[in-house]
């Protein structure tokens, strides 16, 4: 008991919650901006898996590390677009859609990283983002290996937020975006397109999802494998619900789950006798807790999910 | 005073309909031009053109003199054209400020100047008289706070000619007063007004001229001192087909009584005591401008929702909170105010749509099973009894126009025979010929001793076909008068609320 | 020249719009095996011989599209009343799990018939229960069910794993985490002797054929599509919306679990992590290609099966990647949804 205690008081507990929530804060982001649009992209799970495998592999091939992540976010990027042509232009079902994105970039991505590396060879790894250990403040103790020794694509996660946060409330761009989730008719009606407007969103957050993803292969691990995304993108979408479509909020999300992620993995080494399957479902089961407690007061955008036609009603 | 816009030869057909044909029109600086015309005359199409949601197929729009590229909105704004919709186009859940602003600024600029956008929105309200608080979430305004906005937004946007689509239809008299009074005062500030209206005395009060639109042509330009309501009236609707007229008969006993019910929606009271009798025979007709409580009387009386206290019943029963299926069971029929999203399933075929609220009953249904054959000869049934054109009972309902829809609506519900109907906005949105087959059907059931309530908007409707009426607002019901005793001008006041002093109830 | 709606789609393009989806998701496919260094022709005739090109092949394919036909089943039913279960898998695992436990040594002493039968009742409860939950959270509280659902698959999974390391763990399996065995009494019977095939495949086309029946020609069946198309309109006509998606949950989370429950008694004995190949997703995709019709889904089974078994054995011969197999039948989701938007237009000159 007291031991689990003692382990909230641990520097690499707090570390550990900024490193877990990264993807997470990259993938919320990513999908809080698709769904202010009013579209929603299951695509996320395919998504961020098809970003870990480009970023890994990218690096693998010779490119540097932030090279890495670009052309992963180019290829969510991508990847994004189709779901939006698909959902946008065409109206069609963004659940079913978003659920062949998913299906598709996974098995895509498994496909490409097979063709390099055949069954039974182990990961290829490569050098991935080292700490920043920025000088004197990382030696600050407690706060400064939680906050100063991160990798760089987690102050890229942090520095992301305040940049989505900004654009939503305070340009008219952010505007437009969240009228677009709103009414895009009285986008229309402006002059704006907003069928545009979802496009772009729907591509700028599936680039987020894929840094997510390709923060899995270049900091937090440094090897690609099947099914390491491991539902990730799904809490993702629990998450911007949770938030109530508030970037603020959904990074709070993002680190309170990675909290109880890394306090999970620490407790089962403390706590004996329990299953260690009862720790790793903790997170998804307080995520549903999570959607029960706040769906009735969610405030969600209005068109969410409903397909814009031109002059229709 | 100079022209500001011109319309000339506007053509605009859709598939076979031909919305406008080679219309043109003026309107002069400072003035207010009215556009009447009934449902279907193509005002509103022509008012899309004008702002560009629509690209015309002939013909050209000119501003200020200067000819605007068609299908483009932003280029109407630009050349300082705004446009206030029938049926707002605001986000609710985003705040006053934020609805008007939006594309008020360069799309990529790094800052919203949102502390001079206040600004500008405050000393604008305070110019015109239309009070806002920009920092108020939309979806908590009142529907004539909410058209303010919509005027402040067009305004804002420096708006030199505005366009005001139906504007009275969602407000309670003293508000269209009120809305009439600021569209003076901006004329008198520059300003030049079109309005779209079907009514005819709002026309004559606040238009300085008046354009006709029938059938998608101008039939007629007047100014207002040269024409009258009834020359307008005649002007408006041509060689209309004439409307069914009510019977005097005799009345039965008392069928659906309501005593002293409140309704609650969504945790809110929406009906506050209301009370009213009808009669086997009769048409009682509940009058009154959208939103004062219609919604959750029409939810009562469909079995969707159940009354908080009071009594309901039918010829004594209790059948408050039964639920559709038993209240169908005990006799009523209901036409659904919103006949689109509660009438119809749009993708199922006709003959399920036909059968649907009747589903379980064994005429239909057997072992749980649907009887296919039963039900699809039901729908050809109705099909041809009750004229809906152009439907077969396979086809996708949705297919079918408003009208047709409706007969079907209608004939699901007379076809059981019903001892009360409940018809709420039975003729809203459709044409003529439709409006002239509804009423006939609804006089016939009266004939036949239906109790039937009328739920209705629309005042000349509800005279002509109501033996008895009572106003609705804000959740309470007035005393019954009876028709003959009512007039429009009575109707108004009631509608408005003032009826304790109009004593001598029924 | 203009797009309109349809009235009625006809028979033949609703038939070739799955056709011609998996022609273009098949072209789009070329590409990756071509990148791979493959012709793709040869690769599909690989593909067609080893899912095809034998007794035992077909047999092997047949047995693979069982709990898809199942699956797919579980999600067509689920679509059409716009109830999204997307947590197939999660109700296959328990299914699979529940039946390996009762039909261990709880009901040891049945008939065989009998034994099968109850097992089989075992099955469909346990994914219909999984599904409920959900299906109550939003009713109640308003919790979209994709993200319950989902979810729910990496709990059940985990669950399967706690269970089969754990209470339910074959002590005979040598350390291998996998669960008792059922009873041997209750292995469903081979339908063609000395292969895998069993009579699964007879339960899974019984149950397209029961499916069809609610669907298409009950009151429930078709209050569900009414309530599925526009729930207000169907609550005002007098359908229960909570009692008519209580019910459709049940359905479909009951044949997911039976999905589980066949593979178990036909073909695993026990259960691991790994036994599906993502059946509950890949049920998705054969729903969407038979548009959401029960029969339909049986055919779609049998062709994701044939790109599965297929693309196994192509990939043993050619060295291209099996996930093709995934690429391939992920894309014939997409080109399908397409497919079935445009086959609802027709151009007007």
């Amino acid at each position: 008991m007291i031991e689990s205690l003692d382990l909230l008081f641990s520097a690499s507990l707090w570390a550990a919650v900024l490193r877990i929530a990264t993807p997470l804060i990259f993938g919320v982001l990513g999908a809080l901006l698709c769904e202010r649009a009013g579209v929603l992209n299951l695509g996320i799970e395919g998504i961020m898996t098809m970003g870990a495998m480009i970023g890994w592999l990218s690096v693998f091939l010779g490119a540097d590390l932030w090279t890495g992540l670009l052309v992963a976010a180019a290829a969510g990027a991508l990847i994004g677009l189709l779901h939006a042509l698909l959902t946008v232009p065409l109206g069609l079902s963004q659940h079913v859609s978003g659920l062949g994105i998913t299906l598709f970039a996974a098995a895509l991505a498994y496909y490409l990283y097979r063709l390099i590396v055949t069954v039974g060879e182990s990961p290829p790894t490569i050098e991935p983002f080292r700490p920043l250990d920025i000088p004197i403040l990382s030696d600050v103790p407690f706060l400064g290996p939680v906050l100063f020794a991160q990798t760089a694509p987690t102050y890229l996660a942090l520095i992301s937020v305040a940049i989505i946060a900004y654009v939503l409330a305070r340009t008219p761009l952010g505007l437009a975006i969240r009228m677009t989730g709103e009414n895009p008719h009285t986008v229309e009606s402006q002059g704006l397109d907003p069928t545009l407007i979802r496009i772009g969103c729907v591509m700028a957050g599936s680039a987020l999802m894929a840094l997510g993803g390709a923060f899995l292969t270049t900091a937090a691990f440094n090897s690609f494998f099947p099914e390491m995304v491991q539902g990730r993108g799904w809490i993702c979408i629990a998450l911007v619900v949770f938030s109530s479509w508030r970037p603020g909020k959904a990074l709070l999300g993002a680190l309170l789950f990675a909290f109880l992620d890394a306090y999970q993995l620490r407790l089962q080494a403390v706590v004996e006798g329990v299953p260690y399957q009862l720790f790793l479902m903790a997170p998804y089961l307080l995520s549903i807790v999570a959607l029960i407690l706040v769906a009735r007061r969610a405030r969600v955008p209005e068109a969410l999910m409903t397909p814009y036609r031109r002059g229709e009603r | 005073m100079s022209t500001v816009l011109r319309l000339a030869s506007i053509t605009k057909s859709f598939g076979s309909v031909t919305a406008n044909d080679h219309v043109t029109l003026e309107l002069k600086e400072g003035e207010i031009l009215a556009l009447l015309g009934e449902n279907g005359a193509g005002k509103t199409t022509l008012m899309n053109i004008l702002f560009g949601h629509y690209a015309a197929d002939e013909g050209t729009v000119k501003v200020f003199g200067k000819t605007l590229p068609s299908g483009r909105p932003r280029a109407a704004i630009r050349a300082g054209v705004g446009m206030v919709h029938q049926h707002f186009t605001l986000a609710g859940n985003l705040s006053v400020l934020d609805n008007v602003m939006l594309g008020s600024e360069p799309l990529l600029r790094v800052r919203s100047r949102r502390a001079e956008g206040r600004a500008r929105l405050l000393a604008l309200s305070e110019r015109f008289g239309l009070s806002v608080d920009p920092d108020a979430r939309v979806s908590g305004l009142s529907v004539g706070e909410r058209q303010r906005v919509e005027i402040l937004k067009a305004l804002y946007r420096d708006a030199r000619i505005l366009i005001l689509d139906e504007p009275t239809a969602v407000l309670a008299r003293p508000e269209a007063l009120c809305l009439f009074d600021t569209l003076q005062s901006m004329t008198r500030q520059g300003l030049s007004i079109i309005f779209i209206s079907h009514k005819l005395n709002e026309v004559m009060a606040a238009a300085d001229r008046i354009a006709v639109l029938r059938g998608g042509r101008k039939v007629a330009e007047r100014t207002n001192a040269e024409t009258s309501p009834e020359e307008l009236a005649e002007l408006m609707v041509g060689s209309r087909v004439t409307r069914p007229k009510r019977e005097a008969h005799a009345i039965g006993a008392p069928r659906l009584v309501a005593e002293d019910v409140t309704v609650h929606l969504d945790s809110k009271p929406a009906l506050k005591g209301v009370s009213f009798t009808a009669h086997a025979g009769e048409i009682l007709g509940i009058v009154g401008v959208s939103g004062n409580g219609q919604v959750a009387l029409g939810s009562l009386l469909s079995g969707v929702a159940a009354p908080e206290t009071g009594r309901l019943t039918l010829e004594g029963r209790e059948i408050g909170g039964l639920g559709p299926r038993a209240l169908i069971a005990e006799g009523v029929g209901r036409i659904p105010e919103d006949r689109h999203a509660e009438g119809i399933v749009g993708e199922l075929p006709v003959w399920e749509n036909g059968v649907l609220e009747r589903l379980a009953t064994p005429r239909f249904a057997r072992y749980g099973f649907v009887r296919r054959g039963a039900a699809r000869g039901h729908a050809a049934g109705l099909i041809k009894r009750f004229d809906v054109r152009g439907a077969t009972p396979e086809m996708r309902i949705r297919l079918l126009s408003g009208g047709n829809i409706q007969k079907l609506i209608l004939g699901r519900v007379l076809a059981a025979a019903p001892k009360v109907i409940i018809a709420n906005q039975p003729t809203r949105g459709l044409d003529e010929g439709a409006i002239a087959a509804v009423h006939a059907e609804l006089l016939r059931a009266r004939e036949a001793g239906a109790a039937t309530i009328l739920i209705s908007e629309d005042l000349e409707e509800a005279l002509s076909l109501s033996d008895r009426l009572q106003a609705i607002v804000g959740g309470r019901l007035s005393q019954p008068v009876a028709a003959g005793e009512a007039d429009s001008r009575r109707l108004g006041l009631m509608m408005a609320g003032v009826w304790e002093e109009l004593g001598n109830a029924v | 020249m203009r797009f309109e709606r349809r009235a009625r789609v006809p028979w033949s393009l609703a038939v070739a719009a799955p056709f011609a989806a998996i022609a273009a998701a098949l072209a789009l496919s070329a590409v990756l095996i071509l990148a791979a260094g493959v012709n793709p022709l040869l690769a599909y005739v690989e593909m067609l011989r080893g899912a095809l090109g034998s007794r035992l092949a077909v047999t092997e394919m047949l047995t693979r599209a069982v709990p898809l036909v199942l699956t797919g089943l579980a999600v067509a039913v689920a679509f059409r009343a716009r109830l999204w279960n997307i947590g197939g898998e999660g109700q296959f695992y328990l299914g699979a799990l529940a039946v390996a436990w009762v039909g261990h040594d709880l009901i040891s002493g049945l008939p065989p018939a009998a034994g099968i039968a109850v097992l089989t009742f075992v099955g469909m409860m346990a994914g219909a229960l999984l599904l409920s939950g959900p299906a109550y959270l939003r009713l109640r509280f308003g919790v979209d069910e994709v993200v319950t659902t989902l979810l729910m698959n990496f709990v059940v999974i985990l669950f399967v794993g706690l269970m089969i390391e754990g209470p339910l763990r074959d002590p005979l399996a040598f350390g291998w985490p996998q669960s008792v065995p059922v009873d041997g009494a209750y292995h469903l019977p081979d339908l063609i002797p000395n292969t895998r095939l069993h009579i699964g495949l007879l339960i899974a086309l019984a149950a397209a054929g029961i499916v069809w029946l609610i669907v298409a020609r009950t009151v429930f069946g078709t209050e569900a599509r009414a309530a599925g198309f526009n729930a207000r309109a169907a609550e005002f006509a007098g359908v229960s919306l909570p009692r008519t998606i209580i019910g459709v949950a049940l359905l479909s989370g009951g044949l997911a679990g039976l999905a589980g429950g066949i593979e178990v008694m036909g073909v695993t004995r026990g259960v691991t992590t790994t036994m599906s190949p993502g059946f509950g997703y890949a049920g998705i995709v054969v729903a969407m290609l038979a548009a959401l019709h029960p029969a339909g889904v049986v055919a779609a089974a049998v062709f994701v099966a044939t790109i599965f078994v297929g693309a196994d054995a192509m990939s043993r011969a050619t060295g291209v990647p099996s996930f093709i197999a995934d690429v391939i039948v992920a894309l014939a989701l997409l080109t399908m949804l397409v497919a079935l938007l445009f086959s609802s237009y027709r151009i007007r000159r």
